[in-house]
């Protein structure tokens, strides 16, 4: 009886780690599609989230089915519901793929705009964030899991400072409002990216240590 | 698989002809007596003493001497018996000393009873100058029957799950609460079972009470443990060892008493054992 | 000269060491166990749980060749001191066995018996009432407390035990896998009840069953092979167990 919960948590990390991948690929994809302002990557995006959400709906039963079935306690007890908050934060950064995508698609329509903050930076760290989270899943990797906090201050740092670029180039050019409103959005929704992950790295200590954390950076 | 059916069936069928048979027997045998003695059997009977004329031959003396000797028997018997068991199943501990006596119980219980009439007569008789008293007789017999009580008792008690008495243990009892509010209640059943077959042996063994003295024909009844007594087995042996018909005759009658006693004590136990068995259901 | 505790536990177990011959069964176990709680002891089978709970009233005295060493204090008394009148400790410290062993006699008798060989004066029916009714166990034998005990179904009688335990007013029960020999219905009533009589008896319950001493206890102690391997507050133990050890039993990895 013990051998099919092994088999049953064994899978339930093999599903997740599916899910991960596809929406590391989806954030990689939509950010290809803001810097080439390349509409169809765009819309790939938007279309292949519906794939996400069924995964993620399938991880959440697992978890369910295991719990119901097997009455996991300790180490496996806290795995299982990490894996439900993974798998949640997951879902939630592949909507915010989507919402990026969505911008992208906007500023299409529109005339180019200067992007107000160095977006290939940004989106950088945001897409390694996320790579050390699911690795730091992957392998119980806690030292890896703390590391992730230095980056999202510094995500949260561009994010703010980019506000007063935006609201320069408002002033400067007040005819691309509507272009740089987009690029504010793709600015907080990469800067939720990270906190996502961050909460990833939170739920991966929790599966390991069995101890609550959680990162309180100073809200802009 | 029709060759093992059919051993089945011979086994299954050789088993209840045997139970039939010995049924049987015992039905013929027990028929027969009371065939040969029932007209024998009267109030006349029960009263008198024996004679030398079968029509005025009782077997008053026999019976109250029987009676005496089962009352006297048991009163010694039983009690000693029971403590012994107790003591040998629940005090003491496992040693030498309790294996030899545990032994000795064993094998004193497998002596022929003519044995204990020897030494009944050489030990009560003359050696405490008891003389042919009931004395004597009952505590004869009393020895007689004791390792058969002890070893009922003992096995009895040692059928009573531990776990009652831990159970007891556990509520704060002591030793003493747990043996005898306890485990001997529980063990009545099996211990009647021993007493019963001890009181049969002395209800129907004549050859201890011969040795020992007690007399075939007497015209009196005993009114104490001292005074000298006969036996109903020791009557009808007396009886039937007689040329005339008469004689078989009375002492079929004379059986057919004895089963009766026997036959009561039995159902006096069955009675007990019932009552003390009502809640082990 | 024994050092008297007196801190709130209800005991405190000192370096208690059990040996069956040669065999050390229970090796240098040391804690302590609340007042008016649910104590659980867990580990696979021979883990000398069910020796180390037959220390805590001396039931273990009836087997030949079992030697104590170490000191178990019950609130400020240490139970093995030399003088020390096992009985009296008894009467104190319940217990209820793994099959249920009522005696056979009717219920009343059952219930009575301890309290009145150990010269209970007072009102005696309305004692079988009352241990009946905190066994929740009355209103199915009101209409037959005369009736013998061995009529009961498996889970009436263990119920049974435990009223006859609560009859004698102690203030410790210890339970020996009390749910073993019974169904799950049973089992879950049970659990009812002990969770229900916590708040008058401290209970101590040794159990094979992980599953039932999380649902049951407010502290559990893990044993392995004699050795007391953890012990803690039970949610603790079954979400972060701080042992490999103890994380690997009650996950199932072994045992």
């Amino acid at each position: 009886m013990a051998n099919h919960l092994r088999s049953e948590l064994e899978r339930l990390k093999n599903e997740l780690l599916d899910l991960s991948t596809q929406v590391h690929g989806a954030l990689n994809k939509a950010v290809l599609s803001v810097k080439n302002l390349d509409q169809n990557i765009a819309r790939e995006v938007i279309e292949q989230d519906n794939i996400i959400d069924q995964a993620e709906v399938e991880v959440e039963e697992d978890c369910l089915k295991i719990l119901a079935l097997h009455q996991p306690v300790a180490n496996d007890l806290r795995f299982v519901v990490a894996s439900f908050k993974i798998n949640s934060d997951l879902e939630r950064i592949g909507d915010l793929a989507v919402n990026i995508s969505e911008r992208t698609i906007y500023l299409g329509k529109g005339p180019p705009v200067k992007v107000p903050f160095d977006f290939g930076k940004m989106s950088e760290k945001v897409s390694i964030m996320l790579k050390r989270a699911i690795d730091a899943f992957v392998n119980q990797d806690v030292k890896l899991a703390h590391t992730i906090w230095q980056s999202d201050d510094e995500v949260d740092q561009i994010n703010s400072e980019m506000y007063d670029c935006v609201y320069n180039e408002i002033r400067r050019s007040p005819n691309d409002v509507e272009g740089l409103i987009h690029y504010l959005s793709i600015s907080r929704h990469l800067e939720r990216i990270g906190d996502y992950a961050t909460n990833i790295c939170e739920d991966v200590i929790y599966m390991v240590e069995g101890k609550i954390v959680r990162h309180n950076p100073e809200k802009f | 698989m029709n060759h093992r059916h059919l051993k089945n069936s011979i086994f299954k069928y050789t088993c209840i002809l045997v139970v039939i048979l010995s049924i049987a027997i015992l039905g013929i045998l027990i028929g027969q007596i009371i065939q040969q003695g029932h007209s024998w059997v009267t109030m006349d009977f029960l009263k008198n003493f024996p004679s030398r004329l079968p029509s005025r031959a009782g077997i008053k003396a026999g019976l109250w001497g029987t009676l005496w000797l089962l009352g006297l028997t048991a009163l010694l018997a039983i009690p000693i018996g029971i403590f012994s068991a107790v003591a040998l199943e629940e005090y003491m501990r496992e040693s030498k000393i309790k294996k030899w006596l545990q032994i000795n119980v064993s094998n004193l219980a497998g002596l022929p009873s003519i044995v204990y009439g020897l030494l009944g007569l050489s030990i009560f008789v003359r050696g405490l100058g008891m003389g042919r008293s009931l004395w004597a007789g009952s505590l004869t017999m009393a020895l007689l029957v004791l390792p058969v009580i002890i070893i009922a008792s003992q096995e009895s008690i040692r059928a009573v799950p531990k776990t009652i008495r831990e159970a007891a243990y556990a509520l704060g009892a002591r030793k003493w609460q747990v043996v005898f509010m306890q485990v001997l209640p529980a063990s009545v059943p099996g211990i009647m079972t021993g007493i019963i077959l001890a009181l049969s042996r002395v209800a129907g063994e004549s050859a201890p009470l011969i040795v020992i003295g007690a007399l075939t024909f007497v015209n009196f009844v005993p009114q104490g443990p001292s005074d000298s007594f006969s036996a109903l087995p020791i009557q009808i042996f007396n009886w039937s060892s007689r040329p005339q018909e008469e004689f078989h005759g009375l002492a079929a009658g004379a059986i057919i008493v004895l089963l009766g006693i026997l036959f009561s004590l039995n159902l006096v136990a069955v009675f007990i054992r019932e009552r003390y068995q009502r809640y082990r259901t | 000269m024994s050092i008297k505790d007196t801190s709130n536990h209800a005991f405190n177990i000192q370096s208690l060491s059990v040996f069956y011959g040669p065999k050390e069964a229970v090796k240098n176990v040391s804690f302590k166990i609340q007042e008016k709680m649910v104590t659980a002891v867990i580990g696979p089978s021979g883990c000398g749980k069910s020796t180390l709970l037959r220390c805590l009233n001396r039931m273990n005295d009836f087997i030949l060749g079992l030697k104590v060493e170490g000191k178990i204090f019950y609130r400020d008394e240490n139970l093995y001191a030399p003088k020390v009148d096992a009985a009296s400790i008894r009467r104190k410290i319940g217990m209820v066995f793994q099959k249920p062993n009522p005696f056979p006699k009717s219920i009343t008798k059952n219930i009575s018996w301890g309290p009145k060989v150990n010269g209970f004066t007072g009102d005696i029916n309305e004692l079988i009432e009352t241990s009946l009714r905190r066994a929740a166990l009355w209103d199915e034998v009101k209409d037959r407390l005369n009736d013998s005990a061995l009529t009961l179904s498996g889970g009436q009688q263990q119920r049974l035990c435990i009223a006859r335990a609560i009859a004698m007013n102690p203030e410790v029960i210890l339970m020996d896998e009390p749910c073993s020999a019974l169904d799950p219905n049973a089992t879950s009533r049970i659990e009812t009840l002990i969770h229900e009589l916590k708040n008058r008896f401290t209970i101590i319950i040794v159990t094979h069953n992980m599953q039932q001493a999380a649902r049951v206890s407010d502290e559990t102690a893990f044993f392995y092979e004699g050795a007391l391997v953890e012990f803690g507050e039970t949610d603790r133990i079954f979400t972060n167990p701080r042992e490999k050890r103890t994380e690997d039993y009650i996950t199932g990895r072994f045992g």
